[in-house]
């Protein structure tokens, strides 16, 4: 879809009527004031936004803070989708063996996602009966929707035999990962049935949609890891800044634009004709957090910093090139620099969507701190995107000095969903 | 333990009422007093309905052992009561009572349920709901729970302090956990003794600012640090068995009194819930001894116990949650179930050399009941 009226206006004022503004920013505590009848509203404002807008790649833009990203269209929000500030990415076990109460989670999450999405809570928080704990947690009241996507993820462990009867469903772009060289992957942050990506541009209201997930899940799935980012690395936004990561560069300029429609459909959305019916409009996501030697960075001379990278440290131009947009001239940078060698020339074509941000989870026990990049994948087919860049990467990227792959997941990610009856992974379960 | 919540309120004081024993009091209505004639195999009530005010009931106790006599309300919380009644004494109670239902019980022996006699009070209904049939069923049948678990555990406690005393250590450890199971079963109730709670099963950690390891901690986990941590019994352990059977009589005396709704219960278990959230799955509760299994085991048979008594009302109001709970109280049981080798048994296996994918596991159990369980106040309340 193009650009909405609602993605390039001014956001609202805190109090708007959020039935008359769909996709602006109405505020958790006004929509209260509304008490239940507000509640109605507001879901059927959601619902009003995929009517007006029906796409999934809405570029809803960082200057109307506080805005809300259409839920409801094609394709997932949250991929093509403007990279928000924030991330709060979940991971999950399904724990129960039912697959009638694995839909009723599904169509549960839908509804309590198009209302948070919309900047509503999911129920009541301080109207409910006094004997009752809230619905709702409540620490998103009053904030906007902040541009809030929710994007959903089916790992392998859903598709596997005698479980959920969805065993000749698993695509075959859907592989296991192979232990590329130089991983050490902890089991305890890596895997999962299913993900949650929650991107906004205020952390709490990222940190509350995968509380309130969480706990709508209890005892159908459970938390298996999860994974707070703080800056986006990468941008679908070429007209904006590319944000440095955690080494001081930038490491995300050649991304495909969240308005290249080609691109997008060409090397991120799956296909009618790619094999699985059920996950045509959808994609896949490789997440990795790859665990930065920050200390060792930091003592290692600019021109080998520049050199690794390919890019300098100032502009982020490439090297031999004096601005960041310019074609890199692969040639011109050493046999080993990151760019080249993680450039679609390097890999035949390989292009994938990078939506990652930087994390630090404070130090680990030897003072160092505990930072680096939780990377984030869209793409058309792993076989095709992520695996053959990280076998060029793994083998040869003279960056692995410096950086540990620890955690690593895979997610068929569902196409959008269509409308207010619609729910995430009905064409996989319908 | 943690400190004492406000769900389940102690009837030390109820506003309600104001309560007045004494034999030395002279009745102003004469011929109004009810008079009961106790033997040890009846209770005869000279009258099964007076009008609610000043109450005034006369006891002969005609039997050869000692009684007491109460008066309850329907869901057998005590409105007054007399004890050590001995044979051939009389004695004299005097009461407000409000307009409603009551039973007068005669317990010759001063034990076992009693003999209860159902009398009404009449007059203008006070103010207060009326609580439907089931829901005092509820109330009472939890009350005669948890003053079984305070009796069943005396005896346990007695043993364990005994080995104490003994210096036996051996002996001790092996009658710590059983010693505990009662109070973990019905924890929130003896919470709401603010008092007691503090003094029986506090851990260091608990203590207040102020308060002095040395001096001020007693109870069950001083004497596990004891055993466990420094592996000997000391003199001042041998007071603390003392105390610990003290305290413990205290609770048993009081916890028939205590303040009990439909809500309460189903807070309480809820709270056990959390109790296992907190302190059983970390490992923190039983540090020392690592028994915290039977600790996790005690919390969630308390937690169904409670929900037990209140499906009927549950499964009407919220069948859905009704059945999700029947599902995730088996669920977590069959896991529990893989730490002992006797499933009627309460050994477990101790908690240090449960891993950490297997605690996930257990947690992963304990939230997917607990959500829930946190529901059903608000299922038995509508």
């Amino acid at each position: 879809m193009t650009e909405s009226d609602a993605a390039s206006g001014q956001p609202q004022q805190d109090g708007g009527n959020p039935a008359a503004a769909p996709g602006a920013a109405p505020s958790r505590r006004a929509v209260l004031g509304w008490g239940g009848a507000g509640l109605a509203l507001g879901a059927a404002a959601a619902g009003g936004a995929a009517a007006a807008f029906g796409g999934g790649t809405d570029m809803v833009s960082a200057s109307a803070a506080g805005a809300a990203v259409p839920f409801h269209g094609e394709h997932q929000a949250g991929i093509a989708s403007a990279v928000q500030d924030r991330l709060h990415f979940a991971a999950f076990d399904v724990k129960t063996k039912d697959r009638a109460e694995l839909v009723k989670l599904l169509k549960e999450w839908t509804a309590a996602a198009r209302l948070m999405t919309a900047g509503l809570p999911v129920g009541d928080v301080y109207e409910g009966l006094p004997e009752a704990p809230p619905t709702d947690t409540g620490e998103a009241l009053g904030l906007k929707a902040s541009r809030l996507t929710l994007t959903v993820g089916f790992g392998p462990g859903l598709f596997a035999k005698d479980r959920f009867g969805l065993e000749g469903r698993r695509p075959e772009a859907l592989v296991d990962l192979e232990l590329f060289p130089g991983d050490n992957l902890d089991p305890a942050r890596s895997g999962g049935d299913l993900c949650v990506q929650a991107c906004a541009d205020d952390p709490q209201v990222a940190v509350h949609a995968i509380r309130q997930l969480a706990r709508i899940g209890f005892g159908r799935v459970a938390v298996r890891w999860s994974q707070l980012g703080f800056g986006k690395t990468s941008s679908t936004t070429p007209d904006e800044q590319t944000p440095r990561n955690m080494m001081g560069f930038k490491d995300g300029t050649r991304n495909i634009s969240g308005t290249d429609r080609a691109a997008l459909d060409k090397h991120v959305w799956v296909g009618a004709g790619d094999g699985s019916d059920w996950l045509t409009g959808g994609s896949y996501l490789v997440a990795r957090r790859i665990r930065m030697n920050i200390e060792t960075w930091d003592r290692t001379p600019l021109q080998e910093q520049e050199d690794i990278f390919g890019r300098d440290k100032g502009e982020g131009a490439p090297v031999g090139k004096s601005k960041e947009r310019d074609e890199p001239f692969l040639k011109a940078m050493k046999p080993e620099a990151h760019v080249r060698l993680a450039h679609p020339d390097s890999n035949s074509g390989a292009t994938i969507l990078r939506r990652g941000y930087s994390f630090t989870d404070g130090t680990d026990g030897l003072g160092r701190l505990d930072a680096g990049l939780f990377f984030l994948a869209y793409q058309r087919d792993v076989r095709k995107g992520f695996v053959p860049i990280q076998r060029n990467l793994a083998k040869s990227d003279v960056l692995n000095e410096y950086i540990q792959h620890v955690g690593s997941a895979v997610f068929a990610v569902p196409p959008g969903v269509r409308d207010k009856d619609d729910w995430w992974g009905r064409t996989l379960f319908a | 333990m943690r400190p004492a919540r406000l769900t389940v309120v102690a009837t030390s004081v109820v506003a309600a009422l104001t309560v007045v024993t004494g034999c030395s009091e002279k009745s102003d209505k004469g011929d109004d007093a009810i008079r009961v004639a106790a033997s040890d195999s009846a209770c005869d009530v000279s009258k099964t309905e007076f009008p609610a005010g000043k109450v005034q009931i006369d006891v002969e106790n005609k039997g050869s052992k000692v009684t007491e006599v109460y008066v309850l309300f329907p869901d057998a919380r005590i409105v007054t009561e007399r004890e050590n009644i001995g044979p051939g004494t009389k004695a004299s109670i005097t009461a407000e009572i409000k307009a409603g239902d009551y039973e007068i019980v005669c317990k010759p022996g001063m034990k076992g349920d009693g003999i209860a006699k159902k009398v009404k009070a009449t007059g203008a209904q006070a103010g207060g709901e009326k609580r439907s049939p089931e829901a005092d069923a509820a109330v009472a049948a939890y009350r005669a729970y948890v003053v079984a678990q305070a009796e069943e555990t005396l005896p346990k406690a007695q043993a364990f302090a005994d080995a104490v005393k003994a210096g036996d250590v051996e002996a001790a450890k092996k009658a710590y956990a059983p010693s505990r199971i009662g109070w973990e079963r019905t924890e929130p109730v003896a919470e709401s003794f603010g008092d007691i709670d503090p003094k029986v099963d506090v851990r260091e950690d608990g203590l207040e600012a102020g308060q002095d390891p040395a001096k001020d901690w007693t109870g069950w986990h001083r004497l596990e640090k004891s055993l466990w941590a420094d592996n000997k019994i000391d003199d001042n352990d041998k007071k603390l068995a003392d105390t610990l059977i003290a305290d413990l009589t205290d609770w048993q005396k009081k916890v028939g009194q205590a303040e009990i709704t439909p809500t309460s219960i189903a807070n309480g278990a809820k709270e056990l819930l959390d109790e296992v959230a907190t302190g059983k799955v970390t490992g923190e509760e039983e540090r020392y001894s690592h028994t915290d299994l039977v600790d996790f085991k005690a919390n969630v048979e308390g937690a169904q116990k409670a929900y037990e008594l209140l499906k009927p009302i549950a499964e009407k109001n919220d069948p859905e949650l009704s059945k999700q709970l029947d599902t995730q109280f088996a669920a977590l049981n069959t896991l529990l179930d893989k730490y002992r080798a006797d499933k009627t048994s309460y050994e477990f296996t101790s908690y240090d050399k449960v891993g950490e994918t297997e605690r996930k596991e257990l947690s992963d159990g304990v939230n997917a009941l607990a959500e829930p369980l946190s529901k059903l106040a608000a299922a038995v309340a509508k």
